[in-house]
């Protein structure tokens, strides 16, 4: 099949790619541009290890087409840190021990970044609601809804340490 | 002053900015120039005779480099009991027969992964179809169909434990029960599946990149399989995506990447699909269990006798060990006068089943716990008193196995008591059942039959105090990079970040067996504290040189300070110590090694740990749906070294646990899985979850380094069967059947009002 042109801003950079149509968002972030920090656990939209922020929405990367997202712009994990600058979910979540293996964490920190920016007081259950597709086999959540909890209640500062 | 500086703080993990960052290499994110992909062809039977095997219309389609089979292979049986010729009995590639639906058969390499999949398609495989068998109970009859030749009845391994007096001892109870249950099978679900960047290149050397608990088995397991030297061999695996038993074996992906890249001299990635991993890699080994127990008319515990029938699956696997292992901690933990255990593995055609978290202790507590609630209700003995008159102590001797040398479990069953009383009066529907348990701190049996102290570690003190910690073991999540840190720094005195880790790299790191077992804390701690404390001792010789006190003075370091332990304000900075050492040392750093393999603690472990978990379950009791409310843990782990840690490992096993009680199956048809995806196949979401409290009791264990002792995997064994309890405590009907489903309770409520009618 005819490769495409995809025009995406990821992490604020500008790419013209060309690419098969088939190819899907995930694989354009890993594979094209090198993203690793983001995962793939299931391909199959299940697990949400492959979340990204796209236009302002969490979406799950094994499950648009990459060329669905032309012209869009697009977040991954490794734009949270401004340098060595961590967000305060990151924070709060090396803080709470909210990862283990870590494979999850990425997708988590997304889900977590994008509920707090559209709801910055959620109760525990809107966070369980938040995050409920996001499987994690490791901690069992609780320390990751600890996390944006604390973050939720202003104990941890955009810019600081 | 506090006992430690740096031990039972809360501190973060080692490697944590690395993964919030997203900048932890896994196998899976591992690309090299040249790098080819993989696809496994696997078998659609279940039991079937491989005829013939062409690939003429897969290796003529573009973009395939390679297509390999089992007639590609050295032929070798493997199996992780390496001791045992008999148990090595997994080709990995099939050569003449398929034993189970997901057998690997053929494995291709090509420029990409759907140029890989599209060449599986094009491969034909003859099979001759044979009679299958799928259940232990069928299988072990004389006319079923067998499996492997020398195994009469299917019977894969048969174990079996005695001490004391059975007839006698159940001529003397008061009360006699016996009980069947079945405990189901359950998927790691790992999220990172199995995957291996394996590049063999023209010098004769293979390295390969892969997801794994144990660089250093597949290391040797590779080199038995493939015909080369164990140390022509690296193994790297810097971050492992989860491993809760499935990633000590040789998996798949690495002997068929293995292979390919052998025949290319180029690098070959495979990556499992989530549907393979669920359909075609290990499980937790299902189990149908009989119990009888005799006790006194006051509760105490008399006799017990088990039997078991596994579901071994098509292979050995890690089989042999879940079996020992569920029929010793059938016991615990408690005292049983007279005990029998005799475990039967028989081999199926079905995916192999083998260690899972908890290696057959959730499966043997499920049924033990179960069963004691029952006896204490027909006897009308409290459910907590009974279990603290029978409990095990520190210094109880399990009969020619196991010497208890700490033990907080009467403390743990106090603290669950007292929870209880002030929980007060439930809600309608709900119930609170308990279940108590025990589990090993690493084991001692040389099954894998390595010529290496179990753990070792070397300690590299450098001119600027930094001290490069080279550790074997392997952190798959479970945090034993930092707890080796941790050790590391309160030993030698300097802080966490004093310390770089090196890990993950068979090239670099001592030999450690990995981590299986709840083995890495007490073992590669202890060769980790044996090292520090070799390196401290000889920074404080210069010291003491330095100084010169009055020579009954002691030195110490604590927190980069050497020091007068009598007069603590006399001291040397530890940075300025090290530097003039390393200068008399002839400028060379100052080094140590430390191991440790266990000696004199019989044949299971050096320690165990303790704990009693309380699960708040409420029950629907139109639609027999059980959620969990809350779930209550008094623990003895020995003495604590990473809080935030031990808490993370608490609430990830009763997530897990949790699943194995009441949400996760793998239901079969003929062999084949029905639910080989994350839809389907239901592990805890976060609504599912229930609120977590742990209460930590205290113990010294006088083997584990700093007193502590294992804290990750017990703690899968008590859940499903307080859960089961707590369902019985709501409804009056005990389900002896995992997982508990809706329509099991649903059915068993349905069966009880008949009964009342």
């Amino acid at each position: 099949m005819e490769k495409q042109m995809l025009r995406i801003t990821v992490n604020s950079d500008f790419h013209e790619l060309y690419i098969k149509p088939k190819m899907l968002l995930v694989e354009v972030l890993r594979d094209e541009l090198g993203l690793m920090g983001t995962k793939r656990g299931c391909n199959t939209g299940a697990c949400h290890a492959c979340t990204v922020i796209l236009n302002g929405k969490t979406v799950k990367s094994c499950s648009i087409l990459a060329i669905q997202a032309d012209g869009a712009e697009v977040r991954t994990v490794e734009d949270l840190a401004d340098g060595a600058e961590l967000t305060p979910v990151q924070r709060s979540f090396l803080d709470h021990g909210a990862y283990q293996c870590g494979f999850c964490t990425s997708g988590m920190l997304l889900s977590a970044t994008t509920l707090l920016t559209e709801n910055p007081n959620p109760t525990v259950e809107q966070i369980k609601e938040g995050i409920h597709g996001n499987l994690c086999r490791c901690t069992g959540y609780n320390s990751i809804i600890r996390a944006v909890k604390a973050v939720a209640e202003g104990k941890y500062k955009e810019g600081g340490k | 002053m506090t006992k430690f500086n740096v031990i039972n703080t809360p501190i973060h993990n080692v490697d944590g900015i690395a993964k919030v960052t997203g900048r932890a290499e896994y196998a899976f994110d591992v690309v090299l120039p040249q790098m080819l992909y993989g696809k496994i062809l696997r078998s659609p039977y279940p039991h079937a005779k491989i005829l013939n095997i062409d690939m003429t219309q897969a290796e003529a389609l573009a973009g395939v480099k390679a297509v390999v089979t089992g007639k590609d292979t050295l032929g070798v049986k493997q199996g992780i009991w390496r001791r045992y010729k008999e148990l090595c009995d997994e080709e990995i590639l099939a050569r003449e027969k398929v034993r189970y639906i997901g057998e690997p058969v053929a494995a291709v390499a090509a420029v990409d992964e759907d140029t890989a999949e599209e060449a599986l398609d094009l491969i034909e495989v003859e099979y001759e179809s044979l009679p299958a068998v799928f259940e232990p109970l069928e299988a072990i009859k004389e006319d079923a169909p067998l499996l492997h030749e020398n195994a009469e009845r299917n019977i894969n391994v048969t174990r079996h434990i005695e001490w004391g007096d059975l007839d006698e001892a159940f001529k003397q109870a008061d009360y006699v029960r016996e009980d069947w249950f079945r405990c189901s099978s359950q998927a790691h679900v790992c999220m990172e599946t199995h995957c291996a960047v394996a590049s063999y290149t023209p010098e004769g050397k293979l390295t390969v990149w892969t997801s794994t608990q144990s660089h250093y088995y597949i290391k040797v397991l590779l080199a038995d399989v493939l015909g080369l030297k164990e140390n022509d061999i690296r193994v790297i695996s810097r971050y492992t995506g989860g491993g809760f038993g499935s990633k000590f074996e040789l998996d798949s992906a690495q002997f068929c990447s293995a292979v390919l890249s052998m025949k290319l001299c180029k690098p070959v990635k495979i990556v499992l699909s989530r549907e393979e991993e669920f359909m075609a890699t290990k499980r937790r080994t299902p189990m149908f269990y009989y119990l009888r127990s005799g006790v006194k008319k006051d509760g105490t515990f008399l006799v017990k006798e088990a039997r078991v029938f596994t579901e071994g699956g098509a292979y050995t696997a890690m089989g042999a060990t879940a079996l020992y292992l569920t029929g010793f901690f059938q016991s615990f933990p408690y005292v049983w006068p007279s005990y029998q255990y005799d475990g039967y593995r028989v081999y199926t055609n079905t995916a192999p089943t083998s260690a899972m978290r908890g290696f057959g202790a959730p499966q043997a507590t499920f049924c033990a716990e179960t069963q004691i609630d029952l006896i204490a209700e027909e006897l009308g003995i409290d459910r907590i008193d009974i279990r603290r008159k029978n409990a095990m102590y520190a210094g109880y001797e399990v009969p020619g196995q196991a010497t208890i040398q700490s033990c907080g479990l009467i403390e743990c069953l106090d603290k669950v008591e007292e929870w209880i009383k002030d929980r007060g009066k439930l809600p309608p529907h709900h119930g609170i059942g308990i279940a108590a348990y025990g589990f090993m701190s690493g084991g001692i049996f040389n099954w894998f039959n390595t010529p290496y102290a179990f753990s070792s570690a070397i300690i590299q003190v450098n001119v600027d105090g930094k001290v490069d910690l080279f550790i074997g073991s392997q952190d798959m999540g479970q945090g034993s990079n930092t707890t080796m840190a941790m050790i590391c720094a309160e030993e030698l005195g300097v802080r966490v970040e004093d310390i770089r880790l090196h890990m993950g790299d068979t090239d670099k790191c001592p030999v450690d067996l990995g981590a299986w077992g709840s083995r890495e804390t007490l073992m590669q701690g202890n060769a980790v504290k044996m090292a520090a404390a070799d390196v401290k001792r000889q920074i404080i010789e210069y010291a003491a040189a330095k100084m010169s006190p009055n020579i009954v003075y002691d030195l110490d370091i604590k927190d980069r300070w050497v020091h007068l332990i009598a007069r603590p304000e006399r001291g040397l900075s530890y940075f300025d110590v090290v530097k003039e050492a390393i200068r008399g040392k002839e400028g060379q750093p100052i080094v140590a090694r430390g191991h440790y393999t266990p000696h004199g603690k019989g044949m299971i472990s050096p320690a165990y740990s303790f704990g009693v978990q309380a699960v708040e379950a409420g029950v629907d009791p139109e639609t027999g749906k059980v959620s969990l409310k809350n779930c209550v843990t008094a623990h003895d782990c020995g003495q604590v070294i990473n809080p935030l840690g031990v808490q993370g490992q608490l609430e990830g096993a009763i997530a897990m646990a949790a699943g194995y009680g009441f949400t996760e199956d793998l239901p079969m048809d003929e062999g084949k899985i029905l639910n080989p995806n994350l839809v389907d196949y239901k592990i805890l979401r976060t609504t599912e979850m229930p609120e977590t409290t742990v209460m930590e009791v205290e113990t010294y264990e006088p083997e584990g380094p700093f007193g502590a002792k294992e804290a990750g995997e017990g703690l899968t064994n008590p859940t499903a069967g307080a859960l089961a309890n707590a369902v019985f405590q709501a409804t009056g009907t005990s389900i002896k059947e995992l997982p508990i489903t809706p329509e099991k309770v649903f059915n068993a409520l349905k069966e009880k009002e008949k009964i009342k009618k």
